[in-house]
Formats: structure tokens, sequence, C-alpha cells
């Protein structure tokens, strides 16, 4: 057998388990008990020490949710979750809250350290290129270290952990919080309500534009462990900011369980840009373990002239269940989503986005790339709606699918909604397959198969890369490479 | 140096190579003419290693080592180049991404370092320069909506850039107008080197005038027929096919 072959064989037979980020950590952790009940919504408002009308707010969302079933519309099949079978609520021993960069665990900054996550200030202003990244890092169910704090409340931007800014900006919280995403939204975000645990606030006020780039961090540590983030960020009037969302977690047997919720505010000439590298462990490569990711994410354009802009590189998790969308309600406001979602393995991503057009003259943009290797099913499913005033509401959508090898299923869904005649919305869609005339072609100027496909993926979906902030465009390249290893053969 | 050794291969069943010998000493540039259909193509491919053909008998070997075990990116990176009869679109990929991940690749099979990318750069203007390939097509997607003539100036300038020690050019010259025929074989002309065998695949003499070969070799219903120096293409031209059909059945 020639050398090149089973070079790739074997790579196959590691497969997915060369997962990079799946190493543990071993800490102390103090855990809520086992399962759901009012007790525990009631454990985990205390633990972070919450006030009153925050546990009202949690109880109420719990009493919902008994009374919801879990949605069977997406095309996916897992068992069904066993929601006393999940701890809650799991916090390392040592760091209860958010402390200064020196309080912080060895341990833990020595996790942030081997993701490639700077934590420390120091490290990151004697970085060559002096692009500052302000990060919040969420470990299982709490923020463990908030760094460039203090310089961005130099210009009154406020970036904490959501439980902090409970407690220290409720007026904020209590305004915002639920407003684009109703606590009844959907199952998952009702669970959210009731259990979520920790994420991150940001708040720009008028006239400001961040002058670094704000991200967070997410890691699942513990077995068993949901992790139920929450995460709020208003941009008030002439704003702009852009935020960056990483996630892993380590490799489990077991299935955990991610249900985020993610709300943005964006007031009048508001931009927000919300970028996501989603890479939570995948599951092994006959499918057992691996993240469920329910995640609902919704942008509310206030103000008149504002924009909100997703971009999303979906590379992990055994289930993805996501739709990142924008409230189109100002005039003249925007949305965008720009999608990259790779699917190996076992993998189903069921994901797309939801544009609304509320307000006059409002237009969106939707690209979406779904690359589907193995046996895994990718399927985009999108929402364009105008409303009755919408005048002149404009969308164009562009959905890709390229599919690698036989086993493998790409779907398009589109629905679209007209409610007036004066709205124009395109509609694109391809599916393509890798042919063997590119992979001999490349294989022809000295590349081998998991490069040629490597290459031609990342031609698939540049118009989507370069919707990336540069820090992320390079690893992102490095992160489909990583996913698709095996994919071919 | 290169060596086939009757060469048979099928597909489907079907038999198109039919007992190929051929051997390209370095520093040898042949050619091969013949009949649309008689499987000029299919040959090069299997020297390439392109899956899909059933090779029944028969060895090729490159430099002393018997290349049809081998990956078709082993091939290459051994110094086996083929100037595609129809390049491939790829899309999304700018031509000067793929150069450089070409010659990465290539250079790691080897062992050797990846190129700096000043020294790329330098490297590709250069190459670029003297094949008349402007920048912005550097950037474009690699032969998405080249013209014909623009996808074989693009084969050629990765010929340059790989350096590759045995190049195959199958039907390099059509599509090309005078200019661009001229600009292609000063490109080809350049490359020629005691170190280097070339084997161009053509339906035209006036090829063969601008890059002058030295043996030349008429292919006939899967195999060579006839073999001799560049006067027997000028009697191909006057003459025809016809003499050869079946003469060797
Ligand atoms: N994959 C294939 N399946 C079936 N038949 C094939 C295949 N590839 C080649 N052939 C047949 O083999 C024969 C030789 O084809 P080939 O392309 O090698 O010819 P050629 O000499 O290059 O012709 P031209 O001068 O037109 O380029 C033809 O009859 C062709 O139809
Ligand atoms: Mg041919």
């Amino acid at each position: 057998m020639p050398a090149v072959k089973e070079t790739i064989d074997q790579v196959k037979e590691i497969d997915l388990e060369k997962y990079k980020y799946g190493f543990e950590t071993d800490i102390k952790s103090d855990k809520a008990p086992k399962g759901l009940s009012e007790d525990i919504v009631r454990f985990i408002s205390a633990k972070k020490d919450e006030p009153e009308w925050m546990l009202e707010w949690r109880l109420d969302a719990y009493k919902r949710w008994l009374t919801m079933d879990e949605p069977d519309w997406a095309k996916l099949d897992y068992p069904k979750i066993d929601f006393n079978d999940i701890y809650f609520y799991s916090a390392p021993k040592s760091t209860p809250g958010p402390k200064s960069l020196d309080e912080v665990d060895p341990d833990l900054l020595e996790t942030y350290k081997k993701l490639g996550i700077p934590l420390s200030e120091q490290a990151v202003l004697a970085g060559v290129e002096g692009a500052k990244i302000a990060v919040d890092a969420v470990f299982d169910s709490v923020s463990v270290v908030t760094t460039f704090r203090e310089e961005l409340a130099k210009s009154g931007i406020i970036f904490c952990s959501i439980s902090e800014a409970i407690k220290e900006h409720p007026d904020l919280i209590k305004k915002y919080l639920g407003s684009v995403v109703p606590v009844t939204d959907n199952y998952y975000s009702t669970l959210n309500c009731a259990v979520f645990t920790d994420g991150s606030f940001v708040y720009i006020p008028k006239g400001v534009r961040c002058p670094m780039e704000l991200s967070t961090y997410f890691r699942i540590n513990e077995k068993n462990t949901g992790q139920f983030e929450r995460t709020l960020i208003i941009a008030e009037e002439d704003t702009y900011v852009s935020y960056l969302e990483g996630c892993t977690a380590p490799m489990r047997d077991e299935n955990q369980l991610h249900a985020a919720v993610v709300e943005l505010v964006a007031l009048e000439n508001a931009e927000i840009k919300y970028s996501t590298v989603q890479n939570w462990y995948p599951g092994n490569k006959e499918g057992v373990g691996g993240i469920y990711n329910f995640v609902t994410k919704r942008g509310d354009c206030r103000g008149d002239n504002s924009k909100i802009s997703w971009t999303q590189v979906e590379t992990g998790s055994a289930i993805t269940w996501k739709y990142p969308s924008c409230i189109l309600r100002g005039d003249g406001s925007r949305g965008e989503f720009y999608s990259i979602a790779i699917s190996n393995g076992y993998q189903q991503i069921d994901s797309g986005t939801k544009m609304i057009h509320l307000g006059k003259n409002t237009s969106s943009k939707v690209i979406a790339k779904g690359i589907a290797a193995g046996f895994s099913d990718n399927t985009y499913r999108g929402l364009i709606s105008a409303h009755k005033k919408a005048k002149n509401a404009r969308n164009f959508t562009q959905c890709d699918s390229l599919l690698i090898g036989d086993k493998c299923g790409a779907h398009t869904i589109p629905y679209i909604e007209a409610k007036n005649s004066s709205v124009i919305f395109e509609h694109e869609a391809t599916t393509s397959k890798i042919s063997d005339e590119q992979m001999f072609y490349c294989q022809q100027r000295g590349l081998n198969e998991e490069e040629a496909v490597a290459l031609i993926v990342n031609g698939f979906v540049r118009d989507v890369l370069q919707h990336l902030p540069m820090e992320f465009m390079v690893e992102t390249q490095k992160l489909i490479n990583i996913s698709l290893e095996g994919s071919v053969g | 140096m290169l060596e086939i050794r009757d060469l048979h291969v099928s597909v489907e069943d079907k038999e198109i190579l039919k007992g190929v010998n051929l051997v390209i000493p370095k520093g040898e540039i042949h050619a091969i003419m013949g009949r649309n259909g008689s499987g000029k193509s299919t040959l090069s491919y299997v020297m390439a290693g392109k899956s899909g053909y059933e090779i029944t008998k028969g060895e090729i070997i490159l430099d002393g080592v018997n290349i049809l075990d081998m990956e078709p990116n082993e091939r290459a990176s051994a110094g086996l180049f083929l100037a595609f009869q129809y390049p491939i679109e790829i899309p999304g990929v700018a031509t000067m991404t793929f150069l450089k991940a070409a010659m990465n690749a290539q250079r790691k099979a080897r062992g050797e370092e990846e190129l700096s990318t000043p020294d790329f750069m330098r490297e590709v203007k250069q190459a670029a320069k003297m094949l008349e390939i402007d920048n912005k097509m550097l950037k474009r997607a690699l032969n998405v909506g080249f013209s014909g003539g623009e996808k074989k100036r693009a084969e050629i300038l990765q010929m340059a850039l790989l350096k590759p020690k045995m190049c195959v050019f199958d039907e390099t010259d059509s599509g090309l107008d005078i200019d661009a025929l001229r600009i292609v074989s000063q490109g080809v002309n350049a490359l020629r080197d005691a170190n280097r065998s070339m084997l161009v695949i053509t339906h035209y003499q006036r090829l063969l005038n601008y890059i002058i070969p030295d043996v030349v070799h008429v292919f006939s219903n899967g195999k060579i027929v006839k073999s001799g120096d560049k006067s027997l293409a000028l009697e191909l031209e006057e003459k025809g096919y016809a003499q050869y059909d079946e003469s060797a059945a």
C-alpha cells in the first residue's frame, strides 16, 4: 500500500479522537446536586448571591418551562435528554467568582494557556501587533476572570460577567434581560432563564466606539455538566462593538448539554458585530459523546439605521440547533448573517437564521456555507419575513452546500413570508461535491488528499471567512483543516 | 530519465493502451502525435496516477523507481508534472494561494523547509513576467473564468515554479493564439535543462517549430507505431495518419 494512503488511514483511525482541546483540567469543583427542581434554581441563585427579583424571574421561567415540550421540528435525531441526569451548576472550588488575575487558580490559567487564550494582560500587551482583546473566561458555570476591565471603564464601557452585572447594574439588567428573547421564547431558552449560570455582559455608552475586540471564552470541564450561559450586549446610540465568542470542551463519552441565550440590543446608529467560533467536542468517530448545542441568539436592531452582523464558524458539537437572528425594527436597519457550518463523523447540524423585517427600508444579507463530510447531516434552515409596514425591505440569501463523500447529507429549508408588495427577496442555493477531477488536479500539483480537501473547502468558504476579524481568520483556517481530517478516503 | 515498459491499460474492460514502450533520457524532449481517441491523454493520466484506470501490465519507471504504486501527489513530489489538456477550476482559491500550497506541499514531502513569503513572491513575479501573466490574474481564483489561453499559461506558470524533472504537456498548444503560442513555447524552452525530460503531446507540427523535439513518436490505437526525428512530424502533416492505421495490428 502506498505510504500516503497508509497515513490517511492512520489519520482516519484517530479521526475525531484527535480533537485538539480534549484535555481535562483536574480541579476540585463545587457542584449542585444532579437534576432539576425548584430547589436547584434557588441553589443557583443563592450561590450567586442574587437579589430577590432575579430569583423570582428564574422561578417564573422554571414554572413555565415545566409546561413546555421539547421541539421536534428540526432535522435532528437524538435520544431524549434526561434533565435529572445533569449537574446544573459547577464551579471550580478555588474560584467562586471573578477576581483579578493574580488571584486566579494557576491550573485554570494553565488551561486557558493550553487553549491559546491570552488571559494575562501583560502577555497581550506584549503581543507583536498590539492588537488588544479583552477576554471574559467562563469555566463550567462561572466566569473566572475578565481582562482589560479598567482600560475599558475609562471610556465608560462595562464588560463583566452577567452575575456581576445583576448585582452591580440591576437597572440595565431589568430593562434589557429577556427583552430580545422573551422568557417563553422556546423550550431551551426558557430553561436557560431558570438555570443560567454565567456569561458576559457588555454595555457601550452613547457615542463610544469600543477600542478593542471583546471576547468570551467558554469551556465545559466537569462531567455531566450543563452549561447555560447568558450573554447580553447593549449598544447605545452611535456606537460600535465587535465581540468574539469561542467554545471548547474535553472529550467525554456522555453527551453534555449546552443551552445558551445571547441577546443583542442595538440602538440608533449602533453597530454590533458578533463572531463565534464554536468548537465544542463533536463526539468520537462512532458518534459517541459530544456536546448537544441548543442555542438561542437574537439581535434587536431597535434604533433607526442600526446594524447587527452575525458571523459564525460551527465545527464542533454532536448536535447543533442554532439560528442567530435579527429583528429589524428600526427604519433603515440592517442585519447580516455569515455562516460556515462544517459537519464530519456523525455530527448533526440544523442551523440558519431569521431576518424579521419590521421597519421601513430595512435590509438583510445571508451567506451560509455548509460542508458535510463523513456520516453527518447538515441542514440550513432560514426564515426571511417582512411585516406589512416593512416597505422596501430587501434580502439577499445565498446558501451553498458542499458534500464530501456520499454518506453525508445537506439540506436547505428556506421560509419566506412577505406581507407587503414592495419587498425584494432574493434566494440562491447551490449544492456541489468536490469532484474527482479537482482532487486529482490538486494532487498532481503535490497536495495530498487531506491538503487538497482543505484547500478546496477554504476556497468554498472564502466569502464568509473574510467577514471574520483578522485574529480569527488564520485560526479558523486551521480549525477547518482539523475538522475535516479523516473526511476523505 | 523516464522508461515506460509494455504498458497495458483498460477502462471498464476496454483496452485503451496496448503495449506502450517509451524511453526519454534526461535532457531530451519527445513529442507524441496521433489521432483523436488513440490514447494519448490516457497515457498522460496513467503516468500522473489518475484513478479509474486498470493497469493490466507494464511499468513506468522514473529515475529508477517504479511510480505505478505511488499516489498522484507522491509522483508530483518525485518530479512528475502534467500540464492538463483541460485545466480544472478551483473556485475561491486565488492562483497565488494555490501556487504556494503546491510548492510547500512538495517541499514538505521532500523534507525541505517551507518557502518564506518574500522568496515565494520573488519567484512567482519572475515566472509570471516571463509568461506575461499579470498580477490581477494571480489574485483570481485558479482557472475560474480564465480564457483557454490563460489556463494554459497558468499551467506553464505552475510548472516553472514546481521545477519538475519530467514534464508532460497534453495539447498545451490547442486554443492558443499565435502570440500566446510563442510565449508559452518560450516558457517551455526556458525550462529546457540537461536534467529535465519533456513529453509533448500535440496535433500540430507548428508547435514543434517552437519547441524542437529530439524524437517524434506516432501514436496509433494505443501504442507507439513509429519513432523518428523531427522530420517525422512534417511527414505526418503531409500524409496524415492513414498509413499507420492497423499497420501494427
Ligand atoms: N474514463 C473513460 N471511460 C471510457 N472510455 C474512456 C475513458 N477514458 C478514455 N476513454 C476512451 O479511450 C480512448 C482514448 O482516449 P484519450 O482521451 O486518451 O484519447 P486522445 O488520444 O487523448 O484523444 P484527443 O486527441 O482527442 O485528445 C477514447 O476512445 C476514449 O473514449
Ligand atoms: Mg487528449
